[in-house]
């Protein structure tokens, strides 16, 4: 279609200086360059995959895939992980009163304490994770209500935050800080772990709440307005978002590079997850300096502080304990697969040999007439 | 033809009324001087001589492209998405589709803005360029766009004609002028124009009307009556006429009225475009495009039930954590059901890319300049090469099942060569070109009877003289024309040679030359025109002069031409020359029988054969033909019918004098190239005999006058009985045995004349079942030869095959005007850059040099482009849905919310820069060739493969999603812990579908050139850089920074690493398992299509 035009100014051939020309185009030599590009003979690899190119390939990809797997599979399963369900559902959890006696504005906050047992020590630094099924944190109108310029720390945006913040953008005529659906449902469960000791008492678990979120969001991406100090004045003149107990500058009071939007809490929320049911970290425990297991087998109690509502939409909620290990935590599926589709290479590599030996040359001699 | 030219008037001759249309005539009056005897004088008013070939002004080519380009289905779907997302709230911003749209309306806008420029300044330089025009007397300067209908124009030689005029004076002596329309027609020889009898008295003072019909596009046709005041009428032709675009040569000036202008001129009539030829390829294209439109509507309808089931659930459709606003809140739910449908076919429309067209467009649009450049095409002889005229088709020539040809100028050199001649019967054969007079010999007849035979020789040698319309080309001294001096040139070793024979002349046709140049060796040399009379050098040398009186022009409905001259002595005579089937029926038949054998063998051999007539003519007889002639000419209308009647009547009872035998050598491996294609598998049609077209074992099936008239019946009986048998012959014979079809296959060959083909067609009520009859045999035969045909026959034929079961894609070749219906009505049509003009080159899709070139153009190019579109359009489908694939299973992840999996650089990104190169590289470079797979018909482009790609694709895209998703299953994926949220999924899944669509193309890729190489790791790095960079930066205009250092987190990931490498290996092993079980044909293809190019 491009090049139909392109005889179309032939036929205007009324310029006297044409005159005299048999016909178009005989002005000058025409003779094509003799360029290897131009002639379509650039020098070419003609790879030809063959059963006897491929073959090895399978094999080796077979024999390269079933050790990784295999060593997926067992690193997978040296994983501990631990998870407990505190949602309170059915009567006989501990959590049932706080879950049926919800109210955003009830001022005294619930607390239930879920027991459990570890079979095995966890070795190493544990990682404590919440998790939460059924809650569409990839919701589209859920995910666009933020205002990534706001968290940068653009003074303008925290006055006037984006539209996409609708319908947490303002309350009582002030700018929300931060606004949007995903900050203003922040998880707000406190969990806490206590070791029973074998005598009763309950030792806390010291449990760190840096170092959760990616070094990028909270150093590049996540920025208080005017720097971490001074936090309340900075955020003078907005309010707070409409479910928060408390302003954003009282996150965290102890700690100034973990306040306001830095909060590594907060940014953690603010990566929304995949898929309605996720986990996102909570609190490292550091393993201990000395030999022995960061979190050694016996009896434990989880204190929650019961603040996030989740039977509305039927959601559960869990605390998740595990250890990581290279690949990141517990998960088979990378293991099997690997496994699985290295087998299937190595078989697929056998029975191939076997149809190229017995086949194969009949195969070619068939091949020449055409 | 004429209904197009009709139209086209219509249309172009906007400067008319509707009404006036319908008048068949208009007046004009020379030098716009009233003639004194008409009683008022209204000045007509004509449009302007201005010459307007632009589509656009400044004012409306904004608007007036944007509607053109928005016609295009394609462009106005676009358009239609964007709108959506500007106006509906969409999970991607409009920039994500407009973006790319603005970008292919800007180019394509900018091109044809550029064309369109050119256009401008082509035709600013026509109508501004300086003219002469007598006005009151006096000569003054005008432009040449303000000349109007009734100026006198002068023009001096070497200059072009600004508008249609009538010649009134030139400076010639004879009242000739030459004029060559080699911008026109392409016929560059020089055309003898005549001015109007009586009109050499001073034009200052003349006053005529003429009265011309309505303008209309044939050249060669022209009505006119000129009358100097009604004293006398003269009736015009087209001699008289001078067209617009024509340039004056060999005459110092002449004068002229304008009698057409401007857009009226019958350049500007036949300023045609031609009619857009659609490629067969883009109409599967178009189909392939159905079925992925309805798998997006099918996919939003799905997904909008989905979302309203799941809101349905309690707590689902606004949870606390996620309240809609107000607005949301307040809209009608039937309004939002439809919003949310326009939002998901938004979503996914990506499964239909712009890009596709623009690639496609490129692809073709590049590819065509492969053809160009090659060096293969490229003729010395005329310094040119291959011409594309139409990129459209390139991968339609990899897909031809027929192949018309013509024969003269095609098939053959067309320089033709006086062979043989028979008079009365007896052959005489020149045997040696270099003997001469005495060359002149007899094969058999007795020498005695030389004698006798002597007046009977000489007759034809004067009827060879005189029955043509040969010009001698005249001597102007600067000319380059070493043979024009009649007076005798010495040769280069100093030896006389006869002036004669360097004589050059010149003819519409090659054979009247040939003819002209056969009778010169016998001893009868034409020597050219006097005012009127010609001479003719006898063998004695002496010059005999010849009164020209009328010339029975040929046409080829007639297939004859004839003259009547006067001799010295006073005797009128009749020569007319044409075809055997046309002369046959008009002289005795004794006379018949003594040629026809003669004639028969020489058509046989391939030679083209004329027979020659005469007759003398009494004074009673000439006065009633000329009475005849005359009153013929003056007819205003049919005055085309009036002639032939006319002529029929006049070229009765003449007496055949003997035939000619006139050599046309073929083409240079015209044979090998026409066996090399019916070895590929086409069939080959022609409109010739001899040549190579039947090989051996072929057995002939004959359907022409002869063969129907051997029972002495009635023709139509006998023709349906003819068919009927054929047709058990070619047709059953293979229905019956199809098991042994290819060991035991009898090739057919089928031979029909253009009078039988016209009884097939027309004869009787139930034509249509002759005509399926006909059709029939033809399909089962390899070859067929339709000889004598008339210019509409054969496109009627190519019509016929195109249009029957199957639609085959047909091609017809040829140099000439009279194969430009053919060359219009096929596919494709192929233009020879031969010596009958460019007509044909300019009609056609695609013009080569010479007819051997068509075994690369088709066999290399064509099977290539073929390869190359088929695999693009196909990869293309393939790479959108699996792009679009997980996105919308994600949708049954994310509650059916509209949420995008990719963030919108990705979206935008994928078609345009990270997997467009490498599909546009290999569709460019590509040379695989598997033969067997080129050999069917639209292999490539059926349903079969068209579902394994589908298929390929659903599998990919459900793996890419579904893998990542198990891997989700656990978000910590980082050796701290952290987790992963929804745009590090979409973020994986796209790299494995970049690379995975990437290495497919790769594993396709046969012919690795450098720049197979540069771009498909290009792409690769590009999408790994790009994705660094584009999650790198805090971009300050973007809304959310949601990628940022999404990339470079999930790189640190070892599981993300494995579950890419994982999915790319998963995903490409059904191809890498077909290729290996597919058997390895790849070498042998090659060798065979090198042994065949």
């Amino acid at each position: 279609m491009m090049a139909s035009n392109y005889n179309a100014k032939e036929e205007d051939g009324h310029q006297p200086a044409a005159i005299g020309h048999g016909g178009a185009g005989t002005v000058k030599n025409k003779k094509p360059d003799n360029t290897a590009f131009k002639q379509q003979r650039l020098p070419a690899w003609q790879p030809i995959l063959t059963a006897g190119t491929v073959l090895p390939a399978f094999f080796v990809i077979g024999l390269i895939f079933i050790p990784i797997g295999i060593g997926l599979f067992v690193t997978s399963n040296n994983i501990k992980e631990l998870e407990i369900d505190y949602t309170g559902g059915d009567m006989s959890s501990p959590c049932y009163n706080c879950s049926q006696s919800y109210s955003w504005n009830s001022t005294k906050p619930c607390t239930c304490s879920v027991p459990f047992s570890l079979d095995q020590p966890f070795e190493s630094n544990v990682f404590m994770y919440y998790g939460l099924s059924n809650f569409y944190q990839n919701h589209r109108r859920y995910v666009k209500s933020r205002d990534d310029s706001q968290l940068n720390g653009d003074k303008a945006s925290l006055k006037s935050p984006s539209k996409e913040c609708e319908p947490y953008r303002t309350s009582d005529e002030k700018p929300i800080a931060p606004c949007g659906a995903i900050a203003n449902s922040l998880f707000n469960d406190t969990l806490e772990l206590y070791y029973i000791d074998p005598n009763g008492s309950r030792t806390a678990i010291p449990l760190v709440k840096k170092g959760i979120a990616w070094w990028t969001d909270k150093h590049v991406k996540f920025r208080n307005p005017g720097g971490n100090d001074n936090l309340t004045v900075v955020f003078q003149g907005t309010s707070k978002p409409v479910n928060w107990r408390k302003s954003v500058y009282e996150l965290d009071p102890s700690d100034p590079d973990n306040n306001g939007f830095i909060n590594e809490d907060f940014i953690v929320w603010m990566r929304t997850a995949a898929l309605p049911t996720f986990r996102k970290l909570y609190r490292i425990i550091h393993k201990k300096p000395n030999m022995t297991p960061t979190l050694p087998l016996g009896q434990y109690i989880l204190e929650v502080t019961y603040n996030y509502p989740v039977r509305s939409f039927e959601g559960r909620k869990r605390m998740i304990l595990s250890t990581i290990s290279w690949m990141g935590g517990k998960n088979p599926f990378l293991g099997i697969a690997y496994i699985t589709v290295g087998s299937v290479c190595f078989f697929l590599g056998i029975v191939l040999l076997i149809i190229h030996h017995k086949y194969g040359n009949r195969n070619h001699s068939a091949d020449i007439p055409s | 033809m004429r209904h197009q030219h009709h139209r086209l008037l219509l249309l172009k001759s906007n400067c008319f009324g509707r009404d006036e249309r319908r008048v068949d005539s208009r007046t004009i009056y020379v030098g716009h001087r009233p003639c004194p005897a008409t009683d008022t004088f209204i000045p007509p008013k004509f449009c302007d001589n201005r010459i307007v070939s632009s589509k656009y002004t400044v004012w409306n080519f904004l608007p007036k492209n944007l509607f053109e380009q928005f016609r295009r289905i394609a462009n106005f779907y676009f358009l239609i998405i964007f709108l959506v997302q500007v106006i509906v709230d969409t999970p991607t911003s409009p920039v994500t589709s407009g973006l790319p749209l603005f970008f292919v309306i800007t180019v394509t806008a900018i091109k044809q803005g550029y064309e369109d420029w050119l256009r401008h300044k082509a035709d600013n330089e026509v109508n501004k360029y300086l003219v002469t025009v007598l006005e009151d007397g006096r000569r003054a300067r005008k432009e040449s766009e303000k000349i109007k209908v009734g100026d006198v124009v002068e023009v001096v030689e070497d200059e072009t004609f600004p508008c249609d005029l009538i010649l009134l004076q030139s400076s010639r002596e004879d009242e000739t002028c030459f004029v060559t329309t080699a911008s026109l027609d392409g016929e560059s020889n020089h055309k003898t124009h005549y001015t109007v009898p009586d009109t050499e008295k001073g034009l200052e003072s003349l006053s005529a009307t003429v009265e011309c019909e309505q303008p209309q596009p044939d050249l060669y046709k022209f009505v006119t009556f000129f009358s100097l005041c009604v004293v006398s009428l003269r009736s015009l032709g087209p001699e008289n006429l001078l067209l617009k675009g024509a340039t004056l040569k060999n005459t110092q000036k002449i004068y002229g009225v304008a009698v057409y202008s401007g857009m009226e001129t019958k350049m500007a009539l036949n300023y045609q475009g031609k009619s857009q030829k659609r490629s067969v390829v883009e109409k599967s294209i178009n189909a392939f495009l159905l079925v992925y439109l309805c798998i997006l509507v099918s996919k939003a309808l799905v997904c909008t039930t989905l979302k309203y089931v799941w809101q349905s659930q309690p707590g689902q459709e606004e949870p606390w954590y996620n309240q809609k606003t107000q607005k949301e809140k307040d809209a009608n739910l039937y309004l939002n059901m439809f919003t949310d449908f326009l939002s998901f076919m938004v979503l996914f429309n990506f499964i239909i890319p712009v890009s596709m067209y623009v690639t496609v467009e490129m692809q073709k649009f590049l590819g065509s300049f492969f053809i160009s450049w090659d060096k293969d095409f490229f003729d010395p002889e005329i310094q040119e090469g291959a011409l594309v005229n139409t990129s459209d088709l390139n991968e339609e020539l990899g897909q031809v099942e027929y192949v018309f040809t013509d024969k003269t100028g095609t098939l053959t050199q067309n320089s033709m060569e006086f062979i043989e001649c028979c008079i009365d019967g007896f052959q005489y054969k020149n045997r040696d070109s270099s003997t001469e007079l005495d060359g002149f010999c007899v094969t058999d007849g007795p020498v005695s009877m030389l004698q006798q035979k002597a007046g009977r020789e000489e007759l034809f040698l004067r009827a060879l003289c005189l029955c043509h319309t040969v010009q001698v080309k005249e001597s102007t001294g600067q000319e380059d024309w070493v043979g024009d001096q009649v007076d005798g040139v010495l040769g280069l070793d100093g030896e006389m040679v006869h002036p004669a024979e360097l004589r050059g002349f010149i003819a519409s046709s090659p054979d009247e030359v040939a003819l002209v140049k056969g009778a010169m060796k016998y001893g009868f040399t034409f020597l050219g025109m006097e005012s009127k009379n010609m001479r003719v050098m006898n063998r004695d040398k002496d010059v005999e002069t010849y009164e020209l009186l009328h010339v029975l022009n040929f046409d080829p409905v007639r297939r004859r031409m004839s003259v009547i001259v006067r001799s010295k002595c006073g005797d009128i005579m009749l020569f007319c020359k044409g075809a055997d089937s046309s002369i046959f029926p008009r002289v005795r038949q004794e006379e018949v029988d003594r040629i026809s054998m003669h004639v028969e063998r020489n058509a046989t051999e391939g030679y083209r054969t004329l027979c020659v007539a005469y007759k003398l003519l009494s004074s009673e007889e000439y006065a009633q033909a000329d009475a005849g002639l005359r009153e013929a000419r003056l007819a205003l209308d049919d005055r085309e019918e009036k002639l032939m009647a006319v002529y029929n009547q006049v070229e009765t009872g003449m007496s055949l004098i003997g035939a000619t035998a006139v050599e046309d050598r073929l083409q240079e491996e015209a044979a090998e190239t026409m066996e090399a294609l019916q070895r590929a598998g086409m069939k080959v049609w022609s409109t010739c005999y001899a040549c190579r077209l039947f090989q051996r074992g072929t057995e002939l099936l004959e359907l022409t006058v002869r063969t129907l008239e051997d029972g002495g019946r009635r023709r139509e009986e006998r023709l349906h009985e003819v068919l009927l048998d054929y047709h058990k012959r070619a047709v059953s014979a293979f229905s019956f045995s199809p098991r042994s079809w290819t060991s035991a296959k009898q090739d057919y060959g089928f031979i029909i004349d253009g009078a039988t083909l016209s009884l097939v067609f027309n004869s009787s009520p139930d034509s249509s079942h002759y005509k399926s009859l006909f059709l029939q045999i033809c399909q089962n035969c390899t070859t067929v030869l339709c000889c004598r045909m008339a210019p509409l026959q054969k496109a009627q034929i190519v019509n016929m095959v195109k249009n029957s079961k199957g639609s085959p894609i047909t091609l017809s070749i040829g140099d000439g005007a009279n194969d430009v219906s053919m060359i219009l009505e096929a596919h494709i049509g192929i233009g020879i850059k031969g010596k009958e003009g460019r007509q044909a080159v300019r009609n056609s899709d695609y013009a080569i040099p010479k007819l051997k070139h068509l075994k690369k153009l088709l066999l290399g190019h064509g099977h290539l482009y073929y390869v190359r579109i088929a695999h693009l359009v196909q990869y293309f489908f393939y790479k959108n849905l699996c792009f679009i694939l997980p996105q919308f299973l994600y949708q049954f992840f994310c509650g059916s919310s509209q949420q995008p999996l990719y963030d919108a650089a990705y979206l935008t990104m994928y078609n345009i820069c990270f997997t467009s190169m490498p599909i546009l590289a290999y569709s460019l470079l590509e040379q695989h060739i598997c033969m067997e797979v080129l050999m069917t018909k639209n292999a490539m482009l059926r349903w079969s493969p068209f579902l394994y790609w589908t298929l390929l694709g659903v599998y990919q895209g459900l793996l890419f999603f579904f893998g990542v998703r198990f891997l989700f299953s656990n978000p910590a994926l980082q050796d701290n812990g952290q987790v992963f949220g929804n745009w590090s999924y979409g973020t994986i899944v796209f790299t494995v579908l970049v690379f995975t669509v990437t290495l497919k193309l790769a594993m396709d890729t046969r012919h690795w050139t450098w720049i197979n190489h540069f771009v498909i790791w290009g792409s690769l790095a590009f999408y790994m850089f790009f994705s660094f960079f584009w999650g790198g930066i805090i971009w300050p205009f973007l809304r959310q920074q949601r990628l940022y250092f999404v990339f470079a987190n999930m790189l640190r990931s070892v599981s993300a690493w494995l579950v890419i490498i994982l999915l790319i290996l998963l995903s490409l092993l059904p191809e890498i398992l077909l290729l290996v079980l597919r058997k390895p044909r790849w070498p042998h293809s090659r060798q065979v299509r090198y042994t065949h190019i």
